[in-house]
């Protein structure tokens, strides 16, 4: 079903792909280095990791849905790079606090964590996201087996924590959280459409198939 | 403690390049606005390169930190009329027409009349007042303001015995603020302050920038300062200014009240529900290699400012 490409197009496409999810951090560090981030460079530096991280992540979750939907059989194969990349631009987001807000002082991060509910939120989806890019390889997902599963269903918790994150820290203007909160809302609730049709009518699911 | 700084060389007298480069647009505005024509006595105009230079002598109270730069303090701005980020000013409020432009004074005064903006130019001398401005969003500038105590507006009113409050209403105009489509605040914008912090020398009535009539972003024509307040409290393109025996409602204070108070001066030691108040950023100067500075209480204004709020929790009343 859906456009099958070739082993060679979807090992090129895969490769444009990685390139492509680098391109907000390596702008990032070429503005910086060029001293084009504005009258405020270190928060431009945290909305934009912040941001691309919050995107990844939901780019990770719309695998399994648009698969659904289009039918394209080698998508899933992306999951694992686009986590990684939220991964990454989560942790770069985290550095930029830790390094430039707090100065690496562990007692003023724990006060945050602790104090801040838009921090402690954020600390989390961070904390939450440690184990599944460490057990992201398929040496760890065989080793794991069934439990592979429920670990990485802590995905949603981190989506989740991640967009209160955003929408807790604006001051006002909550369009561009609740753009993502939409998003994922549309996301999680596909995943719950679909349970629920296999779930509700047992008889009619292998014709849907 | 203040420290005068030496009267040689004013920010002023040094014309940034970018406004150098538009120079061309800035005459054309002058001209549209005659303010060529008015060569008021304290309306010096400048033979070159701008014409809307705002001769200031001098002030009392102006700090000796360096002012930040124009580029800055003119590109990285919040008016949330003219949209919500920090750019959208400078990009989108060249559509405000600011002449003509009145002032309505009203309320609890003897003398209740509106002042029209030439008039306003010529109130009283003219001052530059180079202040800290402290963004309740954690960061701050130093702007070279012109302008004079609004205390010298107050008198010529008369306020009655009645008059406890001050407040300030601002500019709504539908055809130029698209960000008044939004529904992060209640417009028009209105700001409040009590009698004494109203006639407080520090307070001003700001016409200028930067020995420039304000840019439209900073709150053209008009605007107030209140130096030892977070920075929404300062409102922009005032309208109309009203006494009152009640307190006033006030923008923020209406949008969320537990995050923001009445008063809201700044305070290292009242942390804003959801981030610390104790730490800054200096825009321009706090960059990648610099720790945040520590937020001064009253935004380094205490020795001024601190007596209006004797015995009083502010903790309780931020």
């Amino acid at each position: 079903m859906g456009w099958n490409p070739g082993r060679g197009q979807l090992a090129a496409l895969k490769a444009g792909l990685f390139a492509l999810a680098l391109v907000p951090m390596v702008q990032l560090v070429w503005r910086a280095l060029a001293e084009a981030l504005g009258a405020n460079p270190v928060e431009a530096v945290q909305r934009s990791t912040g941001w691309w991280a919050l995107f990844f992540l939901l780019a990770t979750l719309a695998v399994t849905p648009l698969r659904r939907w289009t039918g394209l059989g080698w998508l899933p194969g992306w999951r694992r790079m686009l986590g990684l990349y939220a991964f990454f631009y989560a942790a770069a987001h985290f550095t930029t606090y830790a390094w430039l807000d707090v100065w690496f002082d562990p007692e003023a991060i724990l006060k945050d964590v602790v104090k801040r509910p838009f921090i402690t939120v954020g600390f989390a989806a961070l904390v939450i996201m440690i184990p599944l890019a460490l057990t992201s390889t398929r040496g760890m997902q065989r080793r794991l087996g069934r439990r592979w599963r429920s670990l990485h269903s802590a995905v949603y918790a981190a989506g989740i924590l991640g967009v209160l994150h955003f929408w807790w820290l604006v001051k006002r203007d909550i369009r561009e959280p609740l753009a993502f909160g939409a998003v994922l809302a549309v996301l999680l609730g596909a995943r719950l459409l679909a349970r629920r049709t296999a779930k509700g009518s047992p008889q009619a699911a292998p014709e849907n198939k | 403690m203040i420290i005068r700084r030496p009267n040689d060389i004013l920010p002023s007298e040094i014309t940034s390049h970018s406004v150098y480069r538009r120079r061309r647009e800035f005459l054309k505005q002058a001209g549209a606005l005659g303010l060529i024509a008015a060569s008021g006595s304290e309306l010096a105009l400048a033979q070159s390169p701008t014409a809307t230079k705002l001769a200031a002598k001098p002030g009392r109270y102006s700090t000796t930190d360096k002012p930040t730069a124009y580029k800055y303090v003119t590109g990285y701005n919040n008016y949330y009329e003219f949209g919500t980020d920090k750019e959208d000013p400078a990009e989108y409020a060249g559509k405000m027409k600011t002449r003509p432009w009145t002032v309505v004074v009203d309320g609890e005064v003897k003398k209740p009349r509106s002042f029209g903006i030439e008039e306003l130019l010529k109130l009283a001398p003219i001052e530059e007042r180079i202040y800290r401005m402290r963004c309740v969003e954690a960061w701050s500038m130093v702007i070279p303001w012109s302008g004079f105590s609004l205390s010298e507006l107050i008198r010529r009113v008369e306020p009655t015995g009645n008059a406890k409050y001050v407040s300030f209403s601002t500019a709504a105009d539908r055809s130029s603020m698209h960000g008044l489509g939004l529904p992060v605040l209640e417009w028009p914008y209105a700001e409040g302050l009590r009698m004494d912090e109203a006639m407080h020398p520090l307070t001003i009535l700001s016409l200028g920038l930067y020995g420039e009539i304000l840019p439209n972003q900073n709150g053209a024509p008009v605007r107030l300062v209140v130096p030892w307040k977070y920075g929404f409290k300062s409102a922009k393109s005032l309208v109309r200014i009203s006494f009152t025996e009640q307190q006033p409602k006030t923008a923020w204070n209406t949008a969320a009240a537990q995050e923001y108070g009445f008063y809201s001066n700044v305070n290292p030691e009242v942390d804003h529900p959801r981030w610390s108040q104790a730490t800054e950023r200096r825009i321009g100067e706090d960059g990648f290699l610099s720790q945040r500075r520590k937020t001064l209480m009253f935004n380094g204004y205490a020795e001024q400012v601190a007596g209006l709020y004797k015995g009083m929790d502010l903790k309780r009343q931020f």
